[in-house]
């Protein structure tokens, strides 16, 4: 691999006896978009604070711009932009004045700061409400204005803690959108998620996390087609099949819906035109792999 | 291995000295920036608050009073109203403010994901706190001047003296906000701390009137020693033990800034 931004060998983080991130290691490429995928809990958050210096590691090795992390956090922040999971933007101010106000945090030069102050604003459409207050901001809003934020010290790597979460679908695909413009421009994006269609999306390579470990990692095509089958037929509600191994099917039941997991289901769902069971048929995705792997009971 | 248990950080260490950074003043101004828009309910407060007590107290009480330690008792009390109107005003500040800048509008924890680091922050916070006793100061000499009770020119010297008042009270104000679980927990200090040395360290009264025993103790609280430095410079009379004063407030500010420092490090980096 070449060049990478981040490296983590064997890294830990224990708080007491409770092992949040349990030796991970991994490596994020530059230019390209980086995803932790995993549930509530799986150490995500963690791993990205200690990605910036905000916490000690337990253990391992961390590097980011070649850099070892702890001993250099100051100085790595300094070239890194933040979108933390919860908008944290300064509600004293308005949408331009917290740009100016976070630009200050970094001494940039005010020679040009106007100019990308409004070259930001642009960028995330909200140029037309640069003397707005931030409450008075929608959710989208906030987010877009805390990316632009987070943009302001031309960032070489940008770290984006669920980015689109509690955001309505027209919100995400304009996030998604200019995600995907600034990897086009050469940005490494590092962000986690538990949206497997974000992931697909956004992440040339990710990892899926649970309990601190990292399960597997690879593209989303690699994940699927080292994980499950091809095919998976929902069948919801009942159904009179009692005989998926004679199709060649592996199933597992959540809720009130019967996975089947197949190489082809042409047997299968010839069977189920005959009955009267509601069925969906598709091709196998991320959610099916990440439920594989993590296991389908409910996180909190 | 020690990691393997968990019990040592790694390249952190939340002892570290802090270092005064560039970063101090860009956490500074931001304050002075909010400041700015709430600037005629501040000032209304900086200058109601000396002017109802020294019209009420200083004119009130020194009817009867008449002179306290060789000076008008207008003066007398002026010149220590400088030194704890700072210590309210950097007080309130560290503590209410600052306390909601940490935790319910996460204003430190957007900071912290620039190249700032915590002794950054809290060093431009003890700045600002001091800054608002300042201004207070101002308001008070200010006032002081149209009643007529100032001694001269040599009482803007009290200006300095007040911002150091000012850094000395913010410093154990962080600490206490470094470790409060919410608001209601300062109600202890001002009530077990702040008020008994607005009442106890010669405000109202000279430190020589009160009982040996709690002279004793009196004279190792800064207040006492704030007012030792404001006294004589606004009412003209000489300084006595000007730097041994001046070291008690420097001390309680620096022990108290680092004991915070480190506390909000634990706190904020866990």
């Amino acid at each position: 691999m070449i060049d990478p931004v981040v490296v983590a060998q064997n890294l830990s983080k224990t708080y007491g006896a409770a092992r949040v991130v349990n030796g991970v290691d991994f490596s994020i490429p530059r230019g390209r978009c980086y995803g932790f995928l995993g549930p509530n809990g799986a150490g995500k958050t963690t791993t990205l604070r200690l990605m910036l210096g905000l916490t000690p590691k337990s253990g391992g090795a961390l590097e980011a711009f070649g850099l070892p992390v702890h001993e250099h956090a100051s100085q790595i922040r300094r070239r890194v932009g933040v979108v933390p999971q919860a908008d944290n933007l300064d509600p004293d101010f308005t949408v331009a004045e917290n740009l100016r106000v976070y630009a200050s945090y970094f001494a940039l030069p005010s020679a040009g700061l106007d100019a990308r102050i409004d070259a930001l604003l642009e960028f995330v459409a909200l140029a037309e409400r640069r003397h707005a207050r931030t409450h008075t901001l929608s959710g989208g809003m906030q987010r877009r204005l805390t990316i632009a934020r987070a943009l302001i010290n031309e960032p070489e790597l940008v770290v984006l803690d669920e980015p689109t979460t509690g955001l309505d679908p027209q919100a995400r695909h304009v996030i998604w959108g200019r995600l995907a413009e600034l990897r086009a421009a050469g940005t490494t994006l590092i962000l986690t998620t538990h949206y497997m269609e974000e992931a697909e999306r956004l992440c040339d390579e990710l990892v899926i996390m649970d309990h601190g470990s990292i399960l597997s990692h690879g593209s989303p095509a690699q994940l699927i087609a080292e994980h499950v089958e091809p095919e998976v037929v929902e069948i919801r509600g009942e159904s009179s099949i009692a005989r998926f191994d004679a199709l060649e099917c592996r199933t597992e039941r959540m809720g009130t819906s019967l996975y089947c997991y197949t190489h082809d289901a042409a047997p299968l769902l010839a069977e189920l035109h005959d009955t009267h069971t509601q069925f969906v048929h598709r091709p196998s995705g991320l959610e099916d792999v990440f439920l594989k792997l993590t296991g389908r009971e409910l996180r909190d | 291995m020690a990691n393997e248990a968990g019990t040592v950080a790694m390249g952190w260490d939340p002892w570290r000295i802090p270092r005064l950074r560039r970063g101090a003043f860009a956490v500074w101004r931001r304050n002075v920036l909010v400041w700015r828009r709430l600037v005629i309910p501040s000032l209304l407060l900086n200058f109601g608050e000396p002017t109802l007590y020294l019209l009420g107290l200083g004119f009130g009480l020194g009817h009867f009073i008449g002179e306290m330690g060789g000076m008008p008792y207008i003066t007398f009390l002026a010149s220590g109203m400088i030194a704890s109107s700072a210590m309210t005003t950097a007080s309130y500040e560290a503590m209410y403010s600052v306390y909601t800048r940490m935790v319910p509008q996460k204003t430190y924890e957007a900071i912290l994901a620039t190249p700032l680091e915590i002794e950054d922050i809290l060093a431009g916070e003890l700045l600002w706190c001091a800054t608002k006793s300042l201004l207070s100061g101002c308001a008070i000499l200010a006032v002081a001047a149209l009643l007529g009770v100032v001694q001269g020119w040599q009482a803007l010297f009290v200006l300095p003296v007040v911002l150091l008042i000012g850094l000395c009270f913010a410093a154990p104000a962080l600490l206490m906000t470094a470790a409060s679980p919410g608001y209601e927990f300062f109600n202890y200090y001002f009530v077990l701390i702040i008020t008994p040395m607005f009442i106890m360290c010669g405000v109202f009264y000279p430190v020589s009137t009160l009982p040996a025993v709690v002279q004793e103790f009196v004279h190792v609280l800064p207040l006492t020693h704030a007012v030792a430095l404001t006294r004589p410079i606004v009412s003209g009379q000489p300084l006595t033990q000007p730097l041994l004063h001046t070291l008690v407030l420097l001390l309680y500010m620096t022990v108290f800034y680092y004991a915070a420092v480190v506390v909000i490090r634990k706190r904020l980096l866990n």
